[in-house]
């Protein structure tokens, strides 16, 4: 697809250089297709906890953007792609608190409040996939919604 | 430089991030977007500092930062951590409005930092006296 905030893309997320990239493309997009300051920092703020998760746990991926438009509004589709071991209790993993490793566990919890579509498939062996999508100027879910 | 220059421009504080002393308090500034590493080097060069110089407190500058996530958070919050083991306090100043909105949505309270408006707010915090002041003894506020 191609729009005004640009066509769809993909970026590799195998270093903490690359969360940088991923954190700043994030917010030149949401910038390009009018979020407002707010918005733009929860989109890249989720997008720094899902694709560290990809690096630490995923052994690294890809993250794809998307850039959406809907009767009108314009949304941004970010994917995250790994191919490591999975996650076998989804949700014990969105969890606030939970964490396999030395972080707080409020990355996938956190990432899903923040943002107004969120979507995890995964299986053990099988990697790991989280598609999320917000839209320009629609109200955040209420918390009982997450 | 003279080598192609990537896009995008890393922050200018990706590399390291110097703790500067003034008088009893630690001051670091944090600038644009850091390397997960830098993070955590600014981590122990402030374990270090403090314990080397006996500060009362550290401030840390947070205004030319336009993300926190719960990896800086951690890291944060466990600065405070560690400094409140070596008898100091940590002041968080300038938080950008939309970077403590989305905090509150991630979920992150940040326990054990206090927060101040202005540098100067947060030294008068941490030593109790208006800032700037003469260089004197350790004096601290009651907590
Ligand atoms: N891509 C992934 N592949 C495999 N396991 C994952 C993946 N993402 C998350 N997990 C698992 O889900 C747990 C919870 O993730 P979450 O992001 O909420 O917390 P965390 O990364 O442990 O800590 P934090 O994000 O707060 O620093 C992780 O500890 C890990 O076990
Ligand atoms: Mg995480």
């Amino acid at each position: 697809m191609d729009t005004a905030a640009g066509a769809q893309a993909r970026l590799p997320i195998r270093s903490d250089m690359d969360l940088m990239w991923v954190r700043q493309h994030v917010r030149q997009m949401a910038a390009a297709l009018g979020f407002g300051l707010v918005d733009q920092t929860k989109l890249v703020t989720a997008a720094s906890e899902l694709a560290r998760n990809t690096l630490v746990y995923g052994g690294g991926g890809t993250m794809e953007t998307t850039p959406l438009a809907e009767g009108g509004t314009p949304g941004l589709r970010l994917t995250f792609r790994d191919e490591g071991p999975g996650i076998a209790d989804l949700e014990q993993a969105l969890q606030d608190g939970f964490t396999s490793g030395e972080g707080l566990g409020m990355g996938l919890g956190g990432a899903r409040r923040l943002v107004h579509e969120f979507a995890i498939e995964s299986s053990p062996g099988a990697g790991t996939t989280v598609r999320v999508t917000s839209w320009v100027g629609r109200p955040p879910l209420r918390r009982e919604e997450v | 430089m003279n080598e192609a220059v990537p896009w995008p421009l890393p922050g200018p504080a990706t590399g390291h991030v110097p703790v500067l002393r003034l008088g009893d308090v630690l001051l670091v500034t944090l600038q644009g977007d850091l390397y997960d590493s830098t993070a955590e080097q600014l981590q122990r060069d402030l374990a270090e500092a403090i314990a080397r110089s006996g500060a009362a407190g550290v401030v840390i500058d947070v205004s030319g930062v336009d993300v926190v996530d719960s990896f800086l958070g951690r890291i944060l919050a466990e600065i405070a951590g560690q400094a409140r083991l070596l008898a100091a306090r940590t002041v968080l100043v300038g938080m950008r409005p939309a970077v403590a909105i989305t905090l509150v949505e991630l979920g992150l309270t940040l326990p054990g930092l206090r927060t101040a408006l202005s540098t100067e707010a947060a030294m008068e915090l941490l030593t109790g006296r208006a800032w700037p002041a003469r260089s004197g003894g350790r004096h601290r506020g009651s907590p």
